[in-house]
């Protein structure tokens, strides 16, 4: 009993400036109304938009009828997760999803770099400028407008069969798109088509960083152009491909979904369908809301886990953080 | 020391020199491989469309016409489509653009007590969302299906842009909010009169990254207003055609198109498919050239991390 009663002014002696503080904030608040009235319409916009979704997470754990309320839905558990992992599409969906990542995540790196390193040898500036300047164009329009553009370059009488019948290589045109093994082929081409030269900009900018001494320094010493891009612009990259790559690493279960969903038809969906795909196909297409957010659900939670792992794998490497 | 350096480079090596010109080849071909497929798009659409279909056309047409032009804006609904999505892609980037950087600039101010709580409000939103499901039911809720404000109230703020104006904002010289202020300018008039204008660099890479957003996308098009002819974009009446070429290809049901070509004028699917593609992505491939530094300034200033 002794020791709330002297606990008690101590405690009142500590709120006293919390109260002045809240009382503070309150007034300072009054004043900066205007800044508060610039900002506050943007902050309901983002409770509802970004974080009522949330709310909807709820659905994985019901057997969710939209007709239904909030407090009439019937509760089941884990169910649909349990669903999940004994339903054979749902593994066959996650390994494509990780194998295009992966060939997404590797493919992109190697050649960007490679293109990087390249750009940087060029003397003629006017020339590089050209260069990149075409290689960004495909960045920017649309995946559509892309996906367009594959079925086109590889029809049975586009460029590439008539290449590669005229070359010899193939007898007959081959139906690229209705082969589900060629499909992870295809989409890592084409993401590196439309990407590499976007993804050149960050290495031109980090080459530029450089001390150019060490370049005199490996030219005096008898380096030729080879060795001077492997010994000194490739180790120079190293910090930024580093925590790029650590980045990337978080969007693991990020392989994309307009390219899937585009260039993916029936002939080679056992490789094209990927977890965004199963989650439009399950939640949106067949109306079976609850299912297609328990994935969605097991995609963000992972993602997120990856996302923080990399996080602090890069804080452990002395890397600076990414958030 | 100059000397030694000038001639070694006079003695460049064999190998240095094969180096440069198998370099200067590789980029040729790069470039070829990037720029082909829209020269063959081109191609074909001003190409005959019944001529298209033996094949064989690459960098120029055969018959030039104009008829699959003709064709396809004579189509009302594609006409519509065009301008549906113009008017997204202005009032979008306008909407968007003035209310990340009024929301950026509320947070670039260091005294404002709200600005730690609001800034972290939106940054979490980076990294969790709600996905797709719990998304589309919301819009479902908030009545927004079938209607075209779902292509401009979703997207309202970009976090991401938030940072960059809020990075670029907190750049700019201390004194001159502080004159506006002692000027008696109100926080509002100060963001509209000051900080606007001198934050046109870095509004001008924001706005282009929205606009080809708006530009280029089809899902909710898809997700939300499919079943409304009056509210299609470009880009979702090409996916639609690319659908029904992906089916033809795969399952040889070829003639899905003929029949709706077949009345009177002459167009095949490949025509329409080509002339679509190339109208869809006209006005990127257009303005690119001009405004290209802008979108690798954007890159750098992006750099500037929150």
């Amino acid at each position: 009993m002794e020791k709330p009663i002297k606990s008690e002014p101590l405690a009142t002696g500590l709120n006293q400036p919390n109260i002045h503080k809240t009382a503070l904030f309150f007034k300072r608040l009054l004043q900066q109304k205007t800044l508060a009235f610039m900002c506050i319409p943007f902050v309901l916009w983002a409770f509802v938009f970004k974080y009522m979704p949330l709310w909807g997470w709820t659905m994985a754990f019901q057997k969710f009828k939209a007709s239904r309320t909030f407090a009439e839905q019937e509760w089941v558990g884990w169910q649909h997760f349990q669903f999940l992992f004994s339903d054979n599409s749902f593994y066959r969906v996650l390994r494509n999803t990780i194998v295009m990542s992966s060939i997404k995540l590797v493919l992109g790196f190697v050649t960007a770099i490679t293109l990087a390193l390249l750009l940087n040898e060029l003397k003629n500036i006017v020339f590089k400028r050209f260069v990149q300047t075409v290689s960004y164009l495909p960045h920017f329009i649309s995946w559509v407008v892309a996906s367009s553009i594959v079925l086109t370059v590889l029809s049975p009488d586009g460029i590439v069969n008539l290449l590669l019948t005229k070359l010899g290589i193939l007898d007959n045109p081959v139906l690229w798109m209705s082969k589900g093994h060629y499909f992870w082929g295809i989409l890592g081409a084409t993401e590196v088509w439309k990407e590499v030269g976007w993804n050149t900009i960050i290495y031109l900018a980090a080459i530029t960083a450089i001390d150019p001494s060490q370049y005199e320094a490996a030219e005096i010493d008898g380096a030729n152009r080879l060795q001077r891009m492997l010994s000194i612009t490739l180790p120079g990259l190293k910090p930024v491909i580093i925590i790029l790559l650590i980045m990337n690493m978080g969007h693991i279960l990020e392989s994309g979904f307009e390219a899937q969903y585009l260039l993916g038809n029936g002939m080679n969906q056992d490789y094209s369908e990927n977890l965004d795909i199963f989650v439009l196909k399950y939640g949106i297409g067949m109306g079976n809301f609850s299912l297609g957010t328990a994935a969605g659900i097991f995609k963000t939670v992972v993602s997120f886990f990856f996302l923080f792992s990399a996080n602090y794998m890069a804080k452990r490497m002395g890397e600076s953080r990414l958030f | 020391m100059l000397a030694l350096k000038k001639s070694r480079l006079r003695r460049r090596s064999l190998g240095d020199r094969l180096f440069d010109y198998g370099n200067i080849v590789f980029m040729i071909g790069l470039m070829i491989v990037t720029i082909y497929p829209f020269v063959n798009m081109i191609a074909v659409s001003f190409n005959d469309a019944n001529d298209a279909v033996r094949g064989g056309i690459y960098l120029w047409p055969r018959l030039w016409t104009l008829d699959n032009y003709s064709y396809i804006f004579g189509e009302s609904d594609i006409y519509h489509a065009t301008l549906i999505s113009f008017l997204r892609t202005v009032l979008g980037t306008i909407v968007s653009v003035f209310c990340t950087a009024m929301l950026a600039f509320t947070i670039s101010r260091q005294e404002f007590v709200l600005r730690k709580a609001v800034t972290m409000f939106f940054v979490f939103t980076m990294y969790f969302s709600g996905g797709l499901i719990p998304t589309y039911l919301l819009i479902r809720d908030l009545g927004l299906i079938n209607s075209f404000w779902v292509y401009i109230f979703p997207g309202i703020i970009g976090v991401f842009n938030m940072i960059v104006i809020r990075s670029f904002i907190e750049g700019l010289p201390d004194g001159i909010l502080e004159s506006a202020r002692i000027d008696g300018a109100g926080e509002f008039t100060t963001f509209v009169r000051v900080v606007l204008p001198l934050t046109i660099p870095a509004m001008a890479t924001v706005s282009l990254f929205v606009a080809v957003g708006q530009w280029n996308s089809w899902f909710d098009v898809f997700l939300y207003n499919s079943s409304n002819i009056k509210l299609s974009t470009l880009q979702y009446e090409l996916m639609k055609i690319l659908q029904t070429s992906t089916t033809a290809a795969t399952a040889s049901a070829g003639d899905i198109y003929q029949s709706q070509g077949g009345s009177g004028t002459s167009v095949t699917p490949t025509s329409i498919r080509a002339t679509m593609t190339i109208i869809a992505s006209v006005p990127i491939l257009m303005v690119y050239p001009f405004v290209q530094r802008y979108f690798v300034q954007g890159m750098t200033l992006g750099g500037v991390k929150g």
